[in-house]
């Protein structure tokens, strides 16, 4: 024991001594957060569309008028030939061009129906399809206040409720994912190098004669790390609440454990690709390219797992983050308790111990 | 001239015997192209909806047989109990619940209008929003049958007008969101690949205590910077064309445009992004904080690209700190090159910019390489 409390303490004197990596450590997840806060966020604001109006009524200028004042839309262009939406497209300067067509408020009035052509650059088909949306959702609240004045029978209104964010704001569902991916990247960025270093530079030879044994080495590599990213969970957790007024609706301390096993997941992760390389240049690369992409895509973070072929989805259930954001979103924003997060915090524990086990197994104690 | 040939045999043949290095610089890749290109689907279908249905009268009847009937919604569940309904959502099973109370048609028929209720799992407020979008123009289509049926047919009495509402899709009318996610995943794994090579180089040399050794021949800043940058120019390059031949093989992505032109940009984009990552490797002491440094650029530059959220969304300090972000614009080149068409008259201001960056970052990368410690 003796043995190990010093080791973990030499391993704090490493970190701490490097201040140049110590201020990044604790600046890039504040400064990331900052700003994913804000931009990342599939709302449909100030997209820009173009009008081609070929019946210039009053009613067409009232919907164009109710785009315009929406939010959703900038008009920044007036068309007047069909042939012009294709220049547009191909300058990429608009997404969406509205099209009304002739004696539009006549058709209306007389045969209780008018069309309207939405023509959308589909080359990013994803954000196509949400602007064709809301441009939709504008014009039949358009039209369904319009009946509403003109006193219908047998009306059935709907109530919607939203759940957990009634305003609807983007941070709440952004939030949660970023801190996952924030939290996941850094761990094991910092983690993967700390072996592997040690062999790059030549020490390794000490660590292996010394009287500790794989298992102490790993745990003492990775324990100031415990440390260091429980420090970022706290600032990650009060930037969230105090800058982008995400709830805490449920346990501090459930919240607090659960961050406590994720980044020891993480961390462990780290280290099994720290023992597996021999180089810290294979080791970054191997985390960097290996876990970057996989935790924004495949964690439910921006895109829903609903969606995706069932194959990925499996794929995406053997990402720990995905069960993190999970745990975060139940805890946070539906402020439930431990037992609806039981099943994610087992999982999380058995991928920490699997990892352990596997890179204590994989540290050679003799060098090649 | 021989002097960079020398450097650039030195580079190749240092790449080439790091045996584990050249597998994973492409395998990795490639099976992330081939998987996460399926996973970036916003579409919205299957709306998991729950439904309380506690009148049982032929017009709620007709109202849920709508819902079941949409392809937008796929029914989880009947249940008669609003706290069921309400666990259901808490515990991620279903997305909305449709509670139409006892009671409804009764007072639709005597007092001219009824309630539904429509409840959301709003986290994800998007989704939600676009939920009751597509839950009002269902309910609002079944209310116009109703009237119909008490009224019988004639569209007068029914009195409500309706906008037909036709939307088509340009350049990709099977919304097939593949095609827009290779291309943009394809950069990304490009930019990461070249990019972190780049920015481990010349710290590496540093920390093993080479450096000394260059830093005493009579090579050129210009030269070595140069040397440096060729080899991982050269993989990114190639890369990029093996991914696009991937691209088509498999995912038969679309391209419109001029080949010759989307590598000339390629090639000035990848110089600016790997001329950056020179200057971190100059400017860092260590590996590990070199990888720190790109690691918070790269990510920023990503998840400000435009690839995975519409960037008009940001708000206008971020669209304008966005201005320097050289992958946001090739994101944009690339995609108008190989699914509009466009030619070089449509993206010349964004290649303008693009080969201001690369002229700039190499500059500053050689004039920053100090050969004096």
């Amino acid at each position: 024991m003796k043995h190990f409390l010093g080791f973990v303490k030499k391993e704090f004197h490493h970190i701490f001594r490097d201040r140049r990596t110590l201020i990044i450590l604790f600046g890039i997840p504040v400064a990331q957060m900052l700003l994913f806060g804000y931009i990342i966020t599939t709302e449909v604001k100030d997209a820009r569309i173009a009008i081609l109006d070929h019946s210039k009524d009053e009613t067409t200028r009232k919907i164009i008028d109710k785009l315009a004042s929406s939010g959703y839309f900038i008009i920044a262009k007036y068309l007047s030939h069909e042939q012009e939406i294709a220049d547009c497209f191909r300058q990429g300067t608009v997404k969406e061009v509205v099209v009304f067509e002739p004696d539009f408020a006549r058709k209306l009035q007389n045969e209780k129906m008018a069309s309207v052509h939405l023509i959308a650059d589909a080359s990013d088909a994803n954000s196509a399809n949400l602007v064709v949306n809301y441009t939709g959702a504008v014009i039949n609240d358009f039209i369904a206040k319009e009946n509403k004045s003109s006193a219908m029978p047998l009306q059935i209104i709907t109530e919607p409720r939203m759940l957990y964010n009634p305003e609807l704001k983007g941070v709440y569902m952004f939030v949660p994912g970023t801190m996952a991916m924030i939290l996941v990247l850094i761990c094991a960025l910092l983690t993967s190098v700390s072996i592997v270093r040690e062999k790059e530079l030549g020490t390794m030879e000490v660590l292996l004669v010394s009287p500790l044994n794989p298992l102490q080495i790993v745990l003492g590599k990775v324990t100031p790390y415990i440390f260091l990213s429980f420090v970022n969970v706290i600032t990650i957790l009060l930037l969230s609440n105090f800058v982008f007024g995400l709830p805490v609706r449920g346990s501090i301390t459930l919240l607090l454990a659960e961050s406590f096993l994720f980044i020891s997941l993480a961390l462990s992760l780290g280290i099994l690709i720290s023992s597996s390389t021999s180089s810290q240049q294979m080791a970054m690369v191997a985390s960097m390219l290996g876990l970057m992409l996989p935790s924004i895509l495949l964690s439910g973070f921006i895109f829903p797992i609903d969606n995706m072929p069932g194959w990925i989805q499996w794929i995406c259930y053997i990402n720990p983050t995905t069960y993190f954001i999970v745990i975060l979103k139940n805890i946070m924003l539906k402020g439930l308790g431990f037992m609806s997060v039981w099943k994610e915090t087992a999982i999380l524990a058995g991928i920490t111990m699997f990892l352990l086990v596997v890179s204590t197994k994989k540290f050679k104690v003799r060098l090649d | 001239m021989r002097t960079i040939l020398f450097i650039l045999q030195k580079e190749f043949i240092q790449i080439r015997r790091n045996r584990m290095m050249l597998p994973v610089i492409f395998v990795i890749p490639l099976i992330q192209l081939l998987i996460l290109v399926n996973a970036a689907n916003m579409e919205m279908k299957h709306i998991r909806i729950c439904i309380v249905d506690n009148d049982l009268s032929s017009s709620s009847r007709l109202i849920t047989g709508k819902f079941s009937n949409s392809k937008f919604f796929t029914v989880q569940g009947h249940t008669f109990s609003m706290e069921e309904a309400q666990r259901q959502i808490e515990n991620g099973r279903a997305d909305m619940v449709l509670h139409i109370p006892e009671g409804f048609e009764r007072n639709m028929i005597r007092e001219n209008k009824a309630k539904a209720q429509l409840l959301f799992n709003a986290i994800n407020g998007t989704v939600a929003g676009i939920s009751n979008a597509y839950a009002a123009q269902i309910i609002a289509g079944a209310n116009r049958e109703i009237i119909m049926e008490w009224y019988g047919n004639s569209e007068t009495q029914a009195g409500a007008a309706a906008i037909n509402i036709i939307p088509s899709f340009w350049y990709n009318p099977d919304m097939n969101y593949k095609i827009f996610m290779v291309p943009a995943i394809l950069v990304l794994l490009v930019t990461l690949i070249g990019m972190m090579l780049a920015t481990l180089n010349i710290v590496r040399e540093k920390e093993m205590g080479n450096i000394e050794q260059i830093n005493v021949t009579p090579i050129r800043k210009i030269h070595f910077i140069t040397g440096k940058l060729l080899p991982f120019w050269i993989i990114a390059l190639v890369m990029l064309a093996f991914g696009l031949l991937i691209g088509k093989l498999i995912y038969n992505i679309p391209m419109l445009g001029s080949l010759p032109l989307l590598f000339v940009v390629a090639g000035i984009y990848l110089l600016a992004m790997l001329g950056f990552g020179l200057m971190i490797s100059n400017s860092a002491a260590t590996q590990q904080q070199a990888m720190f440094v790109m690691f918070f650029f790269i990510l920023i530059f990503i998840m400000m690209s435009g690839i995975f959220t519409p960037t008009d969304s940001m708000p206008n300090w971020a669209q304008t700190i966005n201005y320097l972000n050289p992958v946001s614009y090739f994101m944009r080149i690339i995609r108008m090159i190989l699914l509009k068409g466009s030619g070089f008259m449509d993206i010349l201001k964004d290649f303008t910019i693009l080969l201001c960056y690369g002229i700039t970052v190499i500059t500053l990368a050689v004039f920053c390489y100090r050969k004096v410690s």
